[in-house]
């Protein structure tokens, strides 16, 4: 299977959430994941957070009015500014899975977790890291007028627009960005060196036997 | 040229440089869990791939496994069954090992992983699971993966990885009475943050962790993924080699012999440069507790909740304001006059034979408060078998802990048992909000604290002995 593709050029709303170590529990609290599935986990983006009871009745949870995500300003935000460190903790997979559910394409942040942030790539979410005061001058601006002051992020640029022409640049390994690009089947990949792997544990078997079981 | 264990590492398992720091890397062992694990096997099962070596791949029953007496499939998570069998069903199907609930190797991945020995010196290891870096302790690299690598790694026997740099921590001096492996990471982790191991392997080091035993090892490790770091390592020496030597899947006769030359090389040589090094003086590490929702937000027993404004950076000042809130707690307060309603002793961290003793020394002949409730919760099943020949079990009923089957129980809240508002003093890893149940405050700490604050009824250190 081909690892989805990020959007070469998007355009959406913003929002910050701009305290450091936001862990995946928080992104999806354990609680959350009732099934042997990726899909379907919108709902349960930020459940600590965004939900005023953990019950669910018939009608559905009911928002809290205090989350950013919940107020009128930010519906349909695809892109989150985060704080350091954003997505540290447990390497649950269903916190990129229920960000991308909900319609997250990008997250901004002046770091991520090491296994989220090889999550994101893999399911075509787009991890940019930026300096935290850069973060903020962006989150400063959107925060104005959050359904106006859309961010603009260009992947094949390697640019952020926003207000009036101004770009923040940002880096990206190459592999990571042809992976977001072109949305390589690195299993299918990784196969194709099959004669490299076949020779590399015939040797091992030689060098180190008690590994061979 | 002089080599860090990382290098020698990293150089055993790399069959091809992709280019720009990333490696296609040899996996040797395969840990999956009923939580990732299942969507890993089922997901590759819907692609039409297969497990390229089944043999080395293992499967545990742990994360939401029912840890009560008498256990069967029904777990109190919700929906948690359909994980437990449909794990069963897809690892008879790719004939993987699976250690079921009734085999007497079940247990949370990362215990059964070593004390088995499934991962030995010098291997790689992956699981779907952050806190794989436990098993640097024996000097293997191993480290947590999403469930898409886990696919990946199922498929190929191989990983894309990206090549971390080489951190060394040197834990010098002695530590004090009193003072255990989980105090000198949770030291470690606040001295420089949360995220300080970013992209970094880090090598325990110093006369400190040569003195560890390998249940105290493991804790040290366990806990590299809290600073952020890829993974955590130890240098095998000759108290590695004996623990090694003790498991059932240890090489024997003439080829452990040789196992254990190569596994001598296994260290970091004189000379050998690092892209950092830290230090730490082992006299300031003092019996630790956290007070806030991350682990770098701790303080020394004997001390005080601080004050969000002592905080120079504004968002290290913010999350600590917005901690305490959560916590309910007030700059000031005395941390060994917070009262606790619940202890819990277990987790991949803290609930091996070393940890169960060190918790049941202090309780022997001592009762917990009243008003509090404790639990121990066993890594393995042969951790649990070990305590219970040694009468441990028996310590922890009588001081008025309940004794619970192997898994990983309570370290998090998937939806059944739950401290839900609940003060927990715990063994654990994570303090992060909500981790233990739906408004719980928990305070981390080691298997000593726990058993002497869920006497006390308040957070409290045991008296240095």
């Amino acid at each position: 299977m081909t690892h989805p593709q990020a959007q070469v050029f998007h355009r959406g709303v913003a929002a910050p959430l701009l305290r450091p170590n936001i862990d995946t529990d928080a992104i999806i609290p354990s609680r959350e994941i009732s099934r042997v599935s990726k899909k379907g986990l919108g709902e349960s983006m930020f459940a600590g957070w965004r939900y005023l009871s953990t019950r669910v009745s018939t009608q559905g949870r009911e928002p809290d009015p205090n989350f950013i995500l919940n107020r009128e300003a930010y519906q349909g935000t695809s892109i989150l500014l985060a704080g350091d460190n954003f997505g540290c903790g447990s390497s649950r997979e269903h916190a990129v899975w229920a960000l991308k559910d909900f319609g997250i394409r990008a997250i901004l942040a002046p770091s991520f977790g090491g296994i989220f942030f090889n999550n994101c790539a893999l399911n075509g979410i787009l991890a940019i890291e930026l300096e935290e005061a850069e973060i903020q001058r962006l989150a400063d601006w959107v925060q104005v007028d959050p359904r106006a002051n859309l961010l603009q992020i260009d992947l094949a640029a390697q640019q952020i627009l926003w207000r009036e022409g101004e770009k923040t640049g940002f880096a990206i390994e190459p592999a990571r960005r042809s992976l977001l690009l072109e949305g390589l089947d690195s299993i299918a990949a990784t196969l194709r060196q099959e004669d490299a792997i076949a020779a590399f544990e015939a040797a091992d078997r030689q060098r180190r036997p008690w590994v061979w079981m | 040229m002089p080599a860090t264990l990382l290098e020698k590492l990293w150089s055993l398992h790399e069959i091809a440089d992709l280019g720009d720091r990333d490696c296609l890397i040899h996996i040797d062992r395969i840990f999956l869990h009923e939580r990732t694990g299942s969507i890993a096997l089922r997901s590759l099962e819907q692609e039409g791939r297969r497990v390229r070596a089944p043999h080395r791949v293992f499967c545990t029953m742990d994360h939401i496994v029912d840890t009560r007496p008498g256990r069967g499939d029904i777990s109190l998570a919700p929906h948690g069954r359909e994980f437990i069998e449909a794990t069963r069903q897809s690892a008879r199907r790719a004939g993987i090992h699976l250690f079921d609930i009734d085999d007497p190797r079940q247990g949370i991945s990362h215990v059964v992983a070593a004390e088995n020995g499934i991962v030995l010196p010098g291997m790689s290891a992956v699981c779907p699971d952050s806190h794989t870096c436990t098993l640097g302790a024996l000097g293997a690299l191993a480290w947590g993966i999403g469930s898409t690598e886990a696919e990946h790694a199922l498929a190929t026997s191989c990983l894309r990885a990206s090549r971390p740099r080489a951190m060394r921590v040197n834990f010098i001096g002695e530590t004090a009475p009193g003072v255990t492996a989980k105090d000198m990471i949770l030291h470690l982790i606040a001295s420089f943050g949360s995220r300080a191991g970013r992209g970094y392997a880090v090598e325990f080091a110093g006369p400190a962790v040569s003195a560890l035993s390998m249940d105290g090892r493991f804790t040290l490790c366990n806990m590299a993924v809290e600073m952020g770091a890829f993974t955590g390592m130890i240098a095998p020496d000759e108290r590695t080699i004996a623990y090694v030597r003790n498991t059932a899947l240890a090489p024997r006769g003439p080829l452990a012999e040789r196992a254990e030359f190569h596994w001598r090389q296994l260290h970091s040589d004189t000379g050998a440069e690092f892209d950092l090094e830290l230090e730490i003086d082992c006299a300031r590490i003092a019996p630790a507790v956290t007070w806030g929702t991350n682990p770098e937000q701790m303080a020394n027993i004997g001390g005080k909740v601080p004050s969000p404004d002592a905080f120079e950076d504004p968002q290290k000042s913010l999350a600590a304001s917005q901690a305490l809130d959560y916590m309910g707690l007030k700059p000031g307060t005395p941390l060994d006059s917070i009262r606790i309603d619940a202890a819990f002793l277990g987790s991949c961290t803290n609930n091996r034979i070393s940890d169960l003793r060190a918790a049941a020394n202090y309780l022997r002949n001592r009762k917990i408060a009243p008003w509090v409730q404790a639990l121990c919760v066993p890594g393995s099943g042969a951790v649990k078998r070990e305590a219970e020949a040694e009468g441990l079990h028996e310590i922890f009923r009588n001081a008025g802990f309940e004794w619970r089957e192997a898994g990983c129980s309570l370290c998090f809240h998937a939806g059944g048992e739950s401290f839900g508002g609940k003060r927990v003093i715990s063994s654990t890893n994570r303090n992060f909000q909500g981790r233990q149940g739906p408004g719980a405050r928990t305070h981390l700490a080691s298997p000593l604290t726990v058993a002497a604050s869920a006497c006390r009824g308040y957070i409290s250190a045991a008296e240095a002995s």
